[in-house]
């Protein structure tokens, strides 16, 4: 090699170095809320401590502000109602999706341009929009401070009918028409050869879904009322408001992953699926 | 089966959704109109029909501070935060290992709830002992009590949304780099083209659709979350952070106001049909760039 091009190759290797380094510099402060949360959660830490923001782990993890949390809030029951509430929500969505994204899918009928609007409309109109008129239906129908209150909204998802429709149009039609002609039913042909064969697409949307309900909070808080009925994010953040007037901020990194825990170990586990599925939320 | 014509099986695969739909979105929009034009007078007795709510809407300052402010929040977000996911995808693009750490750490406050991220911004922006304060005092910076004052409080939480956010619109990036032919990078290098040039010249413009996309999402992120201003200000202090959602919510859930607050729910829905309006438009006109 040349010396002009070896110092232009070491140029560009120190311009690539600098550019690491820069990179890494930077997730590592974007990363300081979520390792100052470990690390507190942990960390052998008194009320109001001057030095609470350290980054800096103890090398001797205790639990203790963990079991606090747990015994100070009711996390047992939150975590009940949050798992009633996402997978109640989920079991209904992958009905009524798949049954209205076959329509969409397979079917020529007359309207069906209007009926795609129809649904485009919830698309659009995203429902934190509308909390007030849908908790006065809510209200109408007698499920205010209820658990399926919390849910029934969202028992309809236009995004999960367009996602379905996609991952049907990619089933050949060869599968349905011949169990059909094996004498099966049209539910059970749906039940037994199109879904095992959409499971991809329904993952994905479970993700989506069940990823978005875990985490909302102004809905719930708005339609439910008692202690009972509070869904881990509504919990938490009364749990937090008392926690962090005591400046135990401990409690408040342990509560808070608790609340988060599952989801970020989750996406840690399957990022590959979760990253994809957020992308599937891109047809919207 | 074969006796049932196309149409009637088709409407009994859709009808669960549809009545669903049309008790918790074409029922709640209908009554939004209707209870955004009925009037009431002391102790909510009907007294008629009429536009009373909107022009009590359209002569609160409150809602235009909450218009005004949902706008600075709009652009402080938005703008900053897809300027970093470019930033982030154009250097986080290739497959190393480091990289796909770095990828997922960018990511990882997408997973989060908003209200976990409004708890452990709590303690990052508290005054003197917080995790940004105390690590600001060890570069020998001063601090400021950021959600207390009314002059940093709205670009805390724009903040907050940004490191909330932008890993979201990364991931969107990074597809939409996956998409671009690597020899369009290698012809322009051939021809003595630099790093920067290629990125306006090739980069940015093939990547126009994914970022108009990014952009519709972005925008209506920033009209639909509202979980952090309700947890860490409360639209405090002095209305300094109060965004239109949050003054909806307060309208009906602090102040009883349901004309008001389906008043500014029917300005609201009407803005983000129009925004959607207009994103199926760049969305086309994006798509026959790519064509």
């Amino acid at each position: 090699m040349s010396p002009r091009g070896l110092t232009r190759a070491l140029r560009g290797r120190g311009a690539r170095l600098a550019a690491l380094a820069l990179l890494s510099g930077f997730a590592l402060a974007w990363s300081t809320p979520l390792l100052w949360m470990l690390n507190a959660s942990m960390r052998d830490m008194p009320f109001g401590a001057r030095d609470a923001a350290s980054l800096l782990p103890d090398f001797k993890p205790s639990l203790a502000h963990f079991s606090d949390a747990w015994t100070q809030g009711d996390f047992a029951q939150w975590y009940l109602n949050t798992l009633i509430v996402t997978l109640g929500i989920l079991a209904v969505q992958l009905v009524t999706i798949t049954l209205a994204g076959y329509a969409f899918a397979r079917l020529e009928f007359r309207g069906k341009t209007i009926v795609f609007y129809l649904f485009l409309l919830q698309l659009t109109l995203a429902a934190p929009i509308l909390i007030v008129p849908n908790t006065l239906m809510v209200v109408r129908l007698g499920l205010y401070d209820s658990l399926p209150g919390v849910m029934a909204p969202y028992f309809a998802s236009a995004f999960g009918v367009f996602l379905m429709r996609q991952t049907f149009k990619t089933i050949p039609r060869d599968f349905e028409e011949a169990a059909i002609l094996d004498g099966a039913s049209f539910l059970q042909m749906i039940r037994l050869v199109l879904v095992p064969l959409a499971r991809p697409g329904m993952i994905a949307f479970a993700i989506v879904s069940v990823t978005s309900h875990w985490n909302e909070f102004l809905w719930p808080l708005m339609v439910t009322d008692s202690p009972g009925k509070m869904v881990l994010t509504v919990g938490l953040t009364s749990f937090v408001r008392s926690a962090e007037q005591a400046a135990d901020w401990g409690l408040v990194a342990a509560a808070t992953l608790l609340v988060a825990g599952p989801l970020l170990l989750a996406f840690a586990l399957f990022q590959r699926q979760f990253v994809n599925s957020f992308l599937f939320t891109g047809i919207k | 089966m074969r006796r049932r014509s196309p149409a009637f099986l088709a409407a009994w695969l859709l009808a669960p959704s549809l009545f669903l739909l049309f008790l918790f979105t074409y029922v709640p929009i209908l009554q939004a109109l209707m209870q955004a034009v009925t009037l009431e007078g002391f102790g909510g007795k009907f007294t008629g029909y009429g536009l009373g709510n909107f022009h009590k809407l359209f002569a609160d300052a409150g809602f235009w501070k909450a218009v005004s402010n949902n706008a600075v929040y709009g652009i402080g977000t938005v703008a900053p935060s897809i300027a970093l996911a470019v930033v982030l995808g154009v250097a986080l693009q290739e497959a190393t290992r480091l990289n796909a750490v770095i990828r997922t750490v960018i990511v990882f406050p997408v997973v989060l709830p908003l209200v976990a991220v409004a708890t452990l911004f709590a303690f990052v922006l508290m005054p003197g002992v917080g995790l940004l304060d105390y690590h600001l005092a060890e570069l020998g910076i001063a601090g400021a009590n950021w959600l207390g004052s009314p002059d940093t409080a709205l670009y805390a939480i724009i903040g907050l949304s940004i490191w909330k956010n932008a890993g979201y619109y990364m991931l969107f990036v990074l597809a939409g780099l996956a998409g671009i032919a690597p020899e369009l990078h290698e012809a322009a290098k051939l021809d003595g083209a630099g790093a920067l040039t290629r990125f306006r010249r090739i980069t940015l413009p093939l990547l126009k659709p994914t970022l108009a996309f990014v952009l519709v999402i972005a925008l209506i992120n920033v009209v639909t979350q509202v979980d952090h201003v309700i947890v860490l200000t409360g639209g405090g202090p002095s209305d300094s952070t109060n965004i239109l959602l949050n003054y909806i919510f307060q309208a009906a859930h602090q102040q009883g106001d349901t004309g008001r607050a389906a008043a500014a729910t029917i300005v609201s829905v009407a803005g983000l049909l129009a925004l959607s309006v207009a994103s199926l438009r760049t969305l086309k006109s994006g798509m026959h760039y790519e064509s």
